[in-house]
């Protein structure tokens, strides 16, 4: 099975003015698609984990072989993060979730706000290339910030929101200003998409 | 003693077509600055540390107390990586070096074009932020990449000539092509300077 690169779930320019067009037509059709063609070219030599799904390559990376390992957890990372972050926006996003993610995020931080802040946070102060998350880890819900594009499924854990702080996900626009495009962002998210 | 930038040796514009005034712009006076600020802010409490060089400090982050630690690496390294990168390029650069540096890059890689070969997939393999660094350790020359703002003063190394591939340095002009911003970069290497700092790291 070859991994394919999805269709963007909306136009290039449905995100703005929070993202621009060019920077989304840039992420998702060179960025992106170049982590699924490197992921395909490195599974190429082992029919066996090509039959494996993303989310199982991730969880069980320590059963790939040493030689491809580094190529599979960077490039299917990127392959994984890159799906959830488009998934998890939308024009029109943002506003608060409701029912019971809203109950759970308030049981784990506090309040919306709490949460909002901590995510903001390790968004922000993730140095160099990252992304930060909204995950289930043991039964809770937990945020953190993660290098290159290593995800929650690597330790165990299902993530639930995204938001990509390489910089090429908002130089364009917003160059050395990551802390301005984190709050932008937060105008995007499609709550519907987040499935506890 | 307050850690400082130093003032950037060319104009903005300089380093055109290769590098963009822009880029110039925003790396040195944002991005490098940032780096600087961060890192006296996290000196501040710390009279001692403060009396210490920058390679110092990067060269035995051991003795940084673990509260500051993490901030002194990335921010530390961020400042001295920059500082030597602008000083390593010049308007009308590139070519190929001469002298000791020439003779010795040869020894160690075959060749002059062997090396930029080697140095260039360095630079484009290193995945996400880091450097390509030319750097001497032991006497030997050796190539190599670090993540982030890591720098080859932190495991005993001397650099003598580093390529910043954050996408900062370069996304402006060149987005996703980081393999162009790299080959467009040996236009504007100093080699003058490269063959300096070569001699200080070997005398």
């Amino acid at each position: 099975m070859a991994h394919t690169l999805g269709p963007l779930p909306y136009p290039f320019d449905a995100l703005e003015p929070f993202l621009d067009a060019r920077t989304l037509e840039i992420h998702h059709d060179k960025h992106h698609a170049a982590y699924v063609a490197n992921l395909n070219k490195a599974l190429e030599p082992h029919p066996d984990l090509q039959k494996r799904p993303l989310g199982a390559l991730l969880e069980g990376l320590d059963s790939v072989p040493e030689e491809i390992r580094t190529a599979v957890r960077n490039n299917a990372g990127g392959h994984f993060a890159h799906n959830l972050y488009w998934r998890t926006m939308k024009r029109g996003g943002g506003g608060e979730p409701c029912g019971p993610l809203a109950q759970a995020i308030s049981a784990a931080f506090g309040s919306f706000e709490g949460f909002k802040a901590k995510l903001t946070q390790a968004a922000v102060g993730q140095f160099g290339s990252g992304w930060a998350w909204l995950y289930v880890e043991g039964g809770r819900l937990a945020v953190r910030g993660t290098p290159g594009h290593d995800c929650p499924e690597m330790t165990g854990g299902r993530s639930l929101l995204v938001v990509d702080v390489w910089e090429h996900a908002y130089y364009l626009k917003y160059q050395n200003r990551r802390a301005d495009y984190v709050e932008a962002w937060w105008n995007l998210v499609n709550w519907d998409a987040v499935t506890l | 003693m307050v850690h400082k930038a130093p003032a950037l040796p060319y104009a903005f514009d300089a380093l055109e077509p290769w590098i963009d005034a822009r880029t110039m712009e925003i790396h040195y006076g944002k991005h490098h600055i940032g780096y600087v600020t961060s890192l006296n802010k996290a000196l501040d409490d710390h009279e001692d540390l403060r009396s210490l060089s920058l390679e110092a400090l990067l060269g035995d982050l051991g003795r940084v107390p673990e509260t500051i630690r993490t901030a002194v690496r990335n921010h530390g390294g961020g400042h001295y990586n920059h500082a030597l990168f602008w000083s390593l390029m010049k308007k009308g650069g590139g070519g190929e070096p001469k002298g000791l540096i020439a003779h010795a890059i040869r020894r160690a890689f075959g060749s002059f074009d062997e090396f930029c070969a080697k140095f260039s997939r360095v630079a484009i393999d290193r995945f996400g932020s880091g450097w390509a660094w030319l750097f001497v350790r032991d006497g030997r020359l050796l190539l190599d990449s670090t993540a982030n703002q890591d720098t080859p003063v932190m495991s005993g190394g001397a650099p003598v000539l580093g390529l910043d591939v954050w996408e900062h340095a370069y996304y402006l002009k060149y987005r996703n092509r980081r393999a162009d911003y790299v080959s467009a970069w040996w236009n504007v290497v100093d080699w003058g300077r490269v063959e300096e700092l070569y001699a200080l790291a070997t005398r």
